[in-house]
């Protein structure tokens, strides 16, 4: 079992921002910027699973890519393995891909429909290494066995296989560096339930057996306590809080991470008269053009003066357990002393 | 009873729907039955593939004829047999006695109409109500579904709305000609999760105020478990399983209810270690099946079950299963 304490940090990222440019008129000048994902911080230690969640838009998967650096950030840190990735120039970059790999949410879109599966398999290995053709082809044969794909299937296109078989030919592709990272990247959300149980228990074996890191981006809550050791929640951008799976799906410190998790109907009907659910007002706002304060102060059933006028710190409340909110701040600014009472939405 | 003497507004027998395609025939919907009870709403439950939506695009008849042809069967709704009477019939009858909400409210709404004419249509064209008239109800019902302003937006498009305020918009037009049935498609899959838990608490709200039967399709069971009274779920095209919602979470009697149960893992209480799998895949649909279609997944499959297709037997008060195991007497079932 992970343990935090004495694991090392494999991946750390540092106020990591990832604009695009919003352009209009005829010169296409910038107007504006759509702020994906702006300013956030967390840390993934080797051989854990940190879950990534969030609704639609929140930033999740662009934080996923830019982690990656599929995007050029905005600005911030990256570093695996010690390694800067953020700013690294092409020829370093392309030493490290090896190392990191990812995993798409769609198997149909992922895969080129005009290559075979033992040439998909196989097409980092062309990049990457100097094995013959004779070596690559026991290398690919191994990934299959090892994603649970007959071998006899290496030469089928991608259209031949149902989603979830398409889905393990995606992890055998990542897998085929020997990586120490992966970004899963929703890789169940286009599965049926069934499947989807199948695609999980693979990945969490390859990770016992290779010894794998994952950034696991879900909007699936109940399959991200599943999966994941530690959980990151995002909302409009930003990581909102951050903890061990357990505590933070037991007691969450956010009110955004406490109304999500009531939001999620539990497979149960006894439960669900039980269920005291948190039902959020309104809609998320635009990432172009945020709200004063924190983010989330438009829709937060807590919601107090100060949240309106400051946007509240990313910090570590309690040992391993970082939250952005107001409500956890011991030291609150005097000015807003006598107005921090809730107040109506 | 307003319908003459049966206690159902719906009532479904041996529906059959078969797709005829160039690489064959697609038996989608096999021998489907099923009631629904004024005010009832009915949960069903299946993987893609597994003909729950074409047995209700079936029976309002919303399938494109060719390909699909419905081979047999009947579907009763006030009187009438759904699945015989003319088009024009139908036409009157789709739409205003029966509504309908599917899963992806940016493909539904017609993005070069106004919402104020989306919502008016269905009024002019099946009440018979002037422009005036349908705009003040059109207004009327923007409220029922808590869209604020909505004088004012009648005349906003599509894209001015978010995702959970567009279906909120289908559901105003499938409610506005008073529906008796209200058919729903994956209402709430392409919505976040919060925007989902706002839809089901507006949908209680709605069925206590208009008290009409729905009909709602799903393959999560999170949802059927909060919104259902009674659950169909249903595998290779053929209901496996019915039964009231509780009693078919507490004591599921087919095996692949049993393991659906079992794969989905759950946000609250014990954490499992490892998630059950249903190996394999779901069956091909080429021909009708004479063998159960669970058959090749099924931990609990014997010989029987390769040489009949079994049919829905009663395993309890108001549920029954496809299934020749016994799961109480650890024994196949005498029928």
């Amino acid at each position: 079992m992970f343990d935090a304490k004495t694991a090392k940090k494999l991946v750390e990222v540092r106020d990591l921002k990832m604009h695009f440019p919003i352009r209009s008129g005829l010169l296409r000048r910038v107007t504006g910027a759509v702020k994906a994902v702006d300013g956030v911080s967390f840390d993934i230690f080797e051989g854990e699973t940190l879950g990534l969640v969030g609704e639609s838009g929140c930033g999740k998967s662009t934080c996923g890519r830019a982690v990656l650096r599929l995007y050029e950030p905005t600005s911030g840190s990256i570093k695996l393995d010690g390694e800067e990735i953020a700013t690294a120039p092409f020829d370093k970059l392309r030493r490290l891909r090896p190392k990191m790999q990812m995993v798409f949410q769609d198997p149909q879109a992922s895969l080129n429909p005009r290559m075979t599966v033992a040439g998909i398999i196989g097409e980092p290995l062309m990049e990457h290494t100097k094995l013959s053709e004779k070596e690559r082809l026991d290398r690919i044969y191994q990934l299959m066995d090892a994603v649970g794909l007959n071998r006899d299937f290496a030469n089928r296109y991608p259209h031949e296989f149902s989603g979830g078989q398409r889905q393990r030919i995606g992890i055998a592709r990542a897998l085929a560096l020997n990586p120490k990272f992966i970004v899963c990247d929703e890789p169940i959300a286009a599965l049926d339930v069934s499947i989807q149980a199948q695609v999980v228990n693979l990945l969490e074996e390859l990770q016992d057996e290779f010894g794998l890191t994952y950034l696991f981006i879900s909007h699936d809550l109940s399959m991200v306590r599943h999966i994941a050791d530690r959980v990151a929640v995002m909302y409009l951008g930003k990581v909102v809080e951050l903890g061990a799976r357990d505590v933070l799906y037991d007691a969450p410190l956010h009110p955004y991470t406490e109304a999500l998790l009531s939001a999620v109907p539990e497979p149960d009907p006894v439960s669900h008269d039980e269920a005291n659910r948190i039902i959020l007002q309104g809609d998320v706002p635009s990432p172009a053009n945020p709200p004063q304060g924190c983010n989330f102060c438009t829709r937060c059933p807590k919601v107090m003066a100060i949240c309106r006028q400051i946007d509240p710190e990313f910090r570590e409340v309690k040992p391993g357990r970082f939250v952005a909110c107001h409500l956890y701040n011991e030291t609150r600014p005097e000015t807003a002393g006598n107005a921090a009472q809730p107040t109506e939405a | 009873m307003p319908d003459g003497a049966t206690p159902f507004v719906l009532d479904v027998k041996d529906l059959k729907t078969v797709f005829r395609t160039r690489g064959g025939e697609v038996h989608a919907v096999n021998n489907v039955s099923f009631t629904l009870k004024p005010g009832e709403l009915l949960g069903v439950v299946g993987e893609s593939g597994s003909g729950k939506s074409v047995t209700m695009m079936s029976l309002i008849r919303l399938l494109p004829m060719p390909p699909a042809e419905i081979r047999g069967g009947s579907v009763m709704f006030e009187g009438q047999d759904l699945a015989r009477v003319p088009e024009d019939t139908m036409r009157a009858i789709r739409g205003a006695r029966i509504g309908m909400v599917f899963q992806d409210p940016m493909t539904s709404l017609n993005p070069v109409f106004t919402v104020g004419y989306q919502i008016t249509e269905p009024l002019r064209t099946h009440m018979g109500l002037n422009k005036a008239q349908a705009a003040d109800r059109a207004v009327e019902l923007l409220e029922l579904v808590g869209i604020p302003d909505a004088r004012r937006r009648l005349d906003d498009y599509p894209h001015q709305f978010s995702g959970g305020m567009r279906q909120r918009v289908m559901i105003a037009i499938a409610l506005a000609c008073d529906p008796k049935v209200l058919i729903a498609d994956e209402p709430t899959t392409a919505l976040d999760v919060t925007i989902q838990a706002q839809i089901l608490e507006l949908i209680k709200e709605l069925r206590q105020k208009l008290g009409m039967a729905i009909v709602w399709i799903t393959h999560d069971l999170g949802v059927i478990a909060g919104i259902a009274d009674r659950v169909m779920v249903m595998y290779g095209g053929q209901v496996v399983e019915q039964a009231p919602v509780r009693e078919l979470f507490a004591n599921p009697q087919h095996p692949y209810t049993r393991m659906l149960l079992e794969t989905v893992p759950h946000i609250r209480g014990e954490r499992q270690q490892k998630l059950r799998v249903i190996q394999g895949q779901p069956p091909i649909l080429s021909k009708a099946p004479e063998s159960c279609p669970f058959r090749a997944r099924c931990p609990q499959a014997f010989d029987r079950c390769a040489r009949e297709n079994p049919a829905r037997h009663d395993v309890g008060p108001s549920h029954d299963a496809a299934c020749f195991w016994d799961f109480k007497a650890g024994a196949p079932r005498n029928v």
